[in-house]
């Protein structure tokens, strides 16, 4: 039996579909129901759609609980009545529950709920969750086909990045100088993106500094990023046909302290004067003391992060800065890579559809149509 | 098989964090505790490396005849202060661990820290020198920013908070809106093109 490929589109929408009309589910006044998608143990009460008289409009409300509809009732909270819903959090899952609601004006009861027996279980699937399966899958599919077409040979445009371009104007320059090239990933654990790209993109440029016999020197935040960064760039050694060049000491351990790896790399700037900085990877506010370190001492400056407030400190700090996805784009433009180019084409069209619903959300927004605004919350 | 089997792990794992987003029962979060924890206990062998690493660098360097040999010396000797005195003291408040970092590592940082705010003040110059169309609505942004994050901005013109606060919570913020779908939308990319093994570049040599 074959999976029904041709069906997808519907199943989705079937879910989107139910996870709008889920919230209008609750129409009683009051009403204790399972927690929606959550790791169970959890009941929530509502009063949301309780409408009091105006004359008695009540300022808080008691919650009892018991286990047995003719059981002890016991207080298990107190709330303002402004708060419109409760979640009890202190349930035992497949057990049924019995609660009273009590509206309380000053000493005097002005109501009284008791509503229907109520168990909570754990949920295998967030259905608020449903619409970012679907943003990953329409992306996905996008990344995807284009990778597909690049493996079959279709040739793929992708625009000219200066920041991108200049690396090789970087390594040149160091080479021409006889000065050498400083590295840094940041203060990024293994497991950032970002700290991934920037990985990506010295394996790309490892060969060429190989080629060029170019001293490179890598000062590490992080020890797995040290021992990823000493492979990655001994491979790039061994496909540039110089293994013997390569030195493990140059890319080496600092510290994991922030302000102490920033005091080491500064140092290196200033004893070793680079001719060329790459500052690409994760960066916090370490970031202008770095670059502004590199300015001093007239480094060529290439800078790239996924911060976006880091970014406006490398723009006027460094010479050319990978903005958004460039950083991301960088291995693929460098190599060349038909696959790599694919999912950067794949991505261009994924933001060419996320205007589409930014333009079509800010025009039905101005008219009062909220619906397409509401399935971009994440629950 | 070298390079097999980390991207199959790489694909399995990847694949088990994309899923466990979605799942909130609690054999899917208890496995994604797990699989933290053991991140974790990996990571402590990783620093043992850094360590390692350190060690040998500097170790090096330690003949006098060397250039740089003391500061190599001061870093062993820092690194074996603090192992031994938290092996043996402990590392809670009133314990020399303690003392050592909160006197001498700490103010060290705090200083690296404060140096920010001399760079901020030449960055902001070079940033904000009238070279063209671009450096100058940059500049009247961040005057207009300024003067409505200081009180006397206020009493230069009353409605300058509101100013600034428009141009932060609606240009400012559409350019940035934009900076973050990019960065996400790459993220997306870069983690699929690692989880299905096409980028493996991390692995290193073959």
């Amino acid at each position: 039996m074959s999976f029904p490929v041709k069906k997808v589109p519907i199943i989705i929408l079937v879910l989107l579909s139910y996870q709008l009309c889920c919230g209008a589910e609750q129409s009683e006044p009051v009403s204790a129901y399972d927690t929606p998608n959550d790791a169970g143990r959890s009941i929530t009460i509502s009063w949301e759609e309780l409408e009091p008289s105006e004359l008695a409009v009540p300022e808080e409300c008691r919650i009892f609980r018991s286990p047995e509809q003719e059981g002890t009732y016991e207080l298990v909270a107190t709330v303002p009545f402004d708060q419109s819903l409760y979640r009890d959090d202190d349930v035992e899952d497949d057990s049924s529950y019995y609660y009273n609601l009590v509206l309380v004006k000053g000493e005097s009861t002005v109501g009284s709920f008791t509503l229907r027996p109520v168990s909570s279980s754990p949920q295998l699937f967030n259905t608020a969750r449903l619409n970012v399966l679907v943003g990953i899958l329409i992306c996905g599919i996008l990344v995807a086909f284009f990778m597909i077409q690049g493996k079959i040979g279709r040739e793929l445009y992708v625009r000219p990045i200066a920041g991108l371009s200049a690396i090789d104007d970087a390594i040149g320059r160091a080479t021409e100088m006889g000065k050498p090239i400083l590295y840094s990933s940041g203060v990024g654990e293994m497991s950032r993106v970002a700290t991934i790209a920037s990985m990506n993109i010295l394996g790309s440029i490892a060969p060429k500094i190989a080629e060029y016999n170019t001293k490179f020197i890598f000062p590490n935040w992080d020890p797995v990023v040290t021992t990823v960064a000493q492979e990655v760039v001994k491979e790039g050694y061994y496909k540039a046909g110089h293994p013997e060049a390569f030195d493990p000491d140059n890319i080496y351990f600092v510290t994991q302290s922030q302000f102490g790896y920033v005091a080491a790399v500064d140092g290196v700037m200033v004893r070793e004067r680079p001719a060329a900085n790459l500052l690409l990877g994760t960066f916090e506010a370490e970031s202008l003391i770095l670059a502004e370190t590199g300015n001093s001492i007239g480094a060529i400056q290439i800078a790239g992060t996924d911060s976006s407030i880091q970014l406006a400190f490398f723009i006027v700090a460094c010479d050319y800065v990978l903005i958004g996805e460039e950083l991301f784009a960088a291995s693929g433009y460098i190599t060349k890579d038909p696959m790599v180019l694919g999912s950067l084409k794949g991505t261009d069209y994924s933001k060419l559809v996320i205007i589409l619903f930014v333009v079509s959300g800010s025009i039905l927004g101005t008219f009062g149509v909220e619906t397409l605004v509401n399935w971009f919350s994440v629950g | 098989m070298r390079r097999r089997l980390p991207v199959i792990v790489c694909f399995l794992f990847g694949l088990f964090m994309l899923v466990q987003f979605f799942v909130p029962h609690p054999v899917g979060t208890e496995a994604y505790e797990t699989v933290l924890d053991w991140v974790q206990i990996i990571y402590v062998f990783a620093l043992f490396v850094g360590v390692a690493g350190i060690i040998k660098l500097h170790g090096g360097k330690l003949s006098p005849g060397k250039k740089g040999w003391f500061y190599s010396l001061t870093t062993i000797l820092g690194l074996a202060a603090m192992v031994i005195l938290g092996f043996v003291f402990g590392v809670g408040r009133g314990t020399p661990f303690n003392w050592i970092f909160e006197n001498l590592q700490a103010p060290m940082q705090a200083t690296m820290f404060a140096l920010l705010a001399f760079f901020i003040a030449s960055a902001a110059y070079r940033g904000f020198r009238i070279r063209n169309l671009e450096s100058v609505l940059l500049l009247v942004a961040a005057v207009i920013v300024m003067i409505g994050r200081v009180p006397i901005g206020e009493m230069i013109f009353p409605y300058s908070p509101e100013v600034a606060d428009w141009v932060l919570r609606v240009p400012s913020m559409a350019a940035r809106r934009g900076i973050f779908i990019g960065i996400g939308l790459g993220s997306i990319a870069t983690a699929l093109r690692v989880i299905v093994g096409i980028e493996r570049t991390y692995l290193g040599r073959d």
